[in-house]
């Protein structure tokens, strides 16, 4: 093309235009603080206005009485307590079991074959319908919940380990072999830190399962715990006191995620 | 302590990868073995180790292993092979610990290591902060700690960039100069080969049997890259090798 046959469009300079970015949420402090405050006074005003009317949803500002109430009857230690030791207790047995076997399914070629089929039935069972058994199997104290709790929690456990154990890299447990390490210092060693980052992703949810199953259990039997205060307060229909029992569940599932994301940037400050 | 390696072939599936190797590895010396890729180089090196079992033949330790040697036959590996949650220390010390050593035994060990490999300033550096020039060296620096009668590298630099490789292979020859280790050095770079091996062995396409054994005569550290000589061995191996890597190269894998 010759110079004269150009247009002046044709020389004008333009800057590339920018078409890369996005596709990779980045962390953006104190947005998940304002969500909750934006949605609390949603209601708040809703239920103020008479948008919302007060059988719909209860006011925010009553349910936070009702919380009030609670601390100051002394009621809110005797239901938490038991509910949180149930939690932990519960939790712990599932989730410590669950990663040992899923260790073991991620590591022996007869287990694995075994155990893998048995898990897949077990999984989608309700274990909330398996109440009734653990009750007779438990008793009704505290042993079924705590059963209860820790079956939730171990077949989810068990699952996401085996997977992190699949993902560990091979060259790194030949290079231990190779070192002529112990088989339990590269299970220790090796293995096990390989799959923490699965282990604890595969724990967020298993926690939360827990939650859910504890408030089934306490639903089904047991005096305090907050799963009898919400059952309690449905009862009666008193929205106020149902919805502070979820609210307080609800903190239960903020603070287990929290603690598991405090884990994680202490145990896996070595990723990338 | 020599190494004997007799008649070991290997396969995969049926499919055999190696084929009747013999070869002798006489303590201090390095062994380059070069071939084209398939060829069965790094499996030859897994049978050396005992990270595999051969189909037939055997390789033989011949005398003790030199004193304080916790591991005989110890890797390098091309990947490094580092764990990315210890920082370098601990790598270096993840490979004493199931030794009966004192906690100050082994302490001793890993300054002693990472002062001859010149990592000392980075022993408490996490792999993922680490270049991979750097990342080799603390893998170097880890073999070197378990006081190896034979190091079995594979192609310890051919993850790294032109650069760095030739900066580390100036090392491995001034380290073979202050302490003679031996070795069997596998690599698909014939300028490592020429510039490392007393002896080179190159391995003809699969199934991998020997096809020529160079025997070079002047040591390692005395060697230039302006040798006329050198380059002229690597120019033969080139052409020795040249038609089988062509004809690997448009070999379709039976995978």
């Amino acid at each position: 093309m010759s110079d004269a046959a150009r247009s002046p469009a044709d020389n004008a300079a333009r800057t590339v235009r920018f078409r890369g970015g996005g596709f990779r949420p980045l962390p953006r402090r104190g947005i998940g603080l304002v969500a909750f405050i934006g949605l609390i006074a949603l209601a708040e005003i809703g239920t103020r206005a008479g948008w919302i009317s007060a059988l719909t949803l209860p006011r925010p500002s009553d349910v936070a009485i009702a919380l009030g109430d609670l601390y100051q009857t002394g009621l809110l230690w005797k239901h938490l307590v038991p509910s949180v030791t149930r939690l932990i207790v519960g939790a712990a047995i599932g989730a410590s079991l669950g990663i040992a076997l899923g260790i073991a399914i991620g590591l022996f070629s007869y287990v694995r074959a075994g155990l893998v089929p048995v898990l897949a039935a077990l999984f989608p069972i309700p274990k909330i319908a398996l109440l009734p058994l653990f009750v007779i199997w438990f008793g009704i104290d505290e042993a079924s919940k705590y059963a209860l709790i820790a079956f939730g929690t171990f077949t989810p456990t068990v699952v996401a380990t085996y997977g992190a154990v699949d993902n560990v890299d091979r060259t790194l447990i030949r290079m231990g072999q190779s070192f002529d390490l112990r088989w339990w210092s590269i299970v220790r060693k090796i293995v096990l830190p390989g799959a923490m980052p699965g282990i604890l992703s595969g724990l967020r949810i298993s926690l939360a399962i827990a939650i859910i199953l504890l408030v089934a259990a306490e639903m089904l039997g047991a005096e305090f715990g907050i799963g009898a205060y919400i059952l309690e307060a449905g009862a009666l229909y008193d929205l106020e006191r149902l919805f502070a029992g979820v609210t307080i569940l609800s903190v239960f599932g903020v603070l287990v995620s929290a603690a598991i994301g405090w884990i994680e940037t202490r145990v896996l400050a070595w990723r990338v | 302590m020599d190494l004997k390696l007799q008649n070991l072939s290997h396969g995969y599936q049926g499919l055999t990868v190696l084929g009747g190797i013999n070869l002798n590895i006489r303590s201090g010396e390095i062994v380059c073995v070069v071939g084209p890729s398939g060829c069965g180089k790094s499996t030859l090196l897994r049978l050396v180790g005992g990270l595999e079992a051969p189909d037939q033949g055997q390789v033989l330790q011949v005398g003790a292993p030199p004193k304080g040697c916790l591991n005989p036959l110890t890797y390098v590996f091309q990947d490094f092979a580092l764990l990315p949650w210890r920082t370098v220390a601990g790598n270096v010390g993840l490979v004493l610990e199931d030794h009966p050593l004192s906690r100050d035994e082994i302490a001793d060990r890993i300054d002693h290591v990472l002062e001859r490999t010149g990592l000392t300033e980075f022993a408490g550096a996490l792999p993922k902060q680490l270049s991979g020039g750097m990342k080799q060296r603390v893998a170097i620096a880890r073999a070197l700690a378990v006081n190896p009668a034979v190091m079995l590298m594979d192609e310890p630099l051919s993850a790294l960039d032109s650069q760095t490789r030739s900066i580390l292979l100036e090392e491995l020859t001034s380290l073979w100069r202050r302490e003679r280790f031996t070795s069997i050095y596998v690599t698909h770079n014939l300028t490592e080969a020429v510039q490392l091996g007393h002896q080179i062995v190159i391995l003809s396409r699969r199934p991998g049997r020997i096809r020529e054994v160079i025997r070079i005569d002047t040591p390692p550290n005395a060697r230039s890259r302006a040798d006329t000589e050198l380059q002229r061995i690597e120019q033969d191996l080139w052409s020795l090798m040249q038609a089988e890597a062509r004809a690997a190269d448009a070999e379709l894998a039976d995978v």
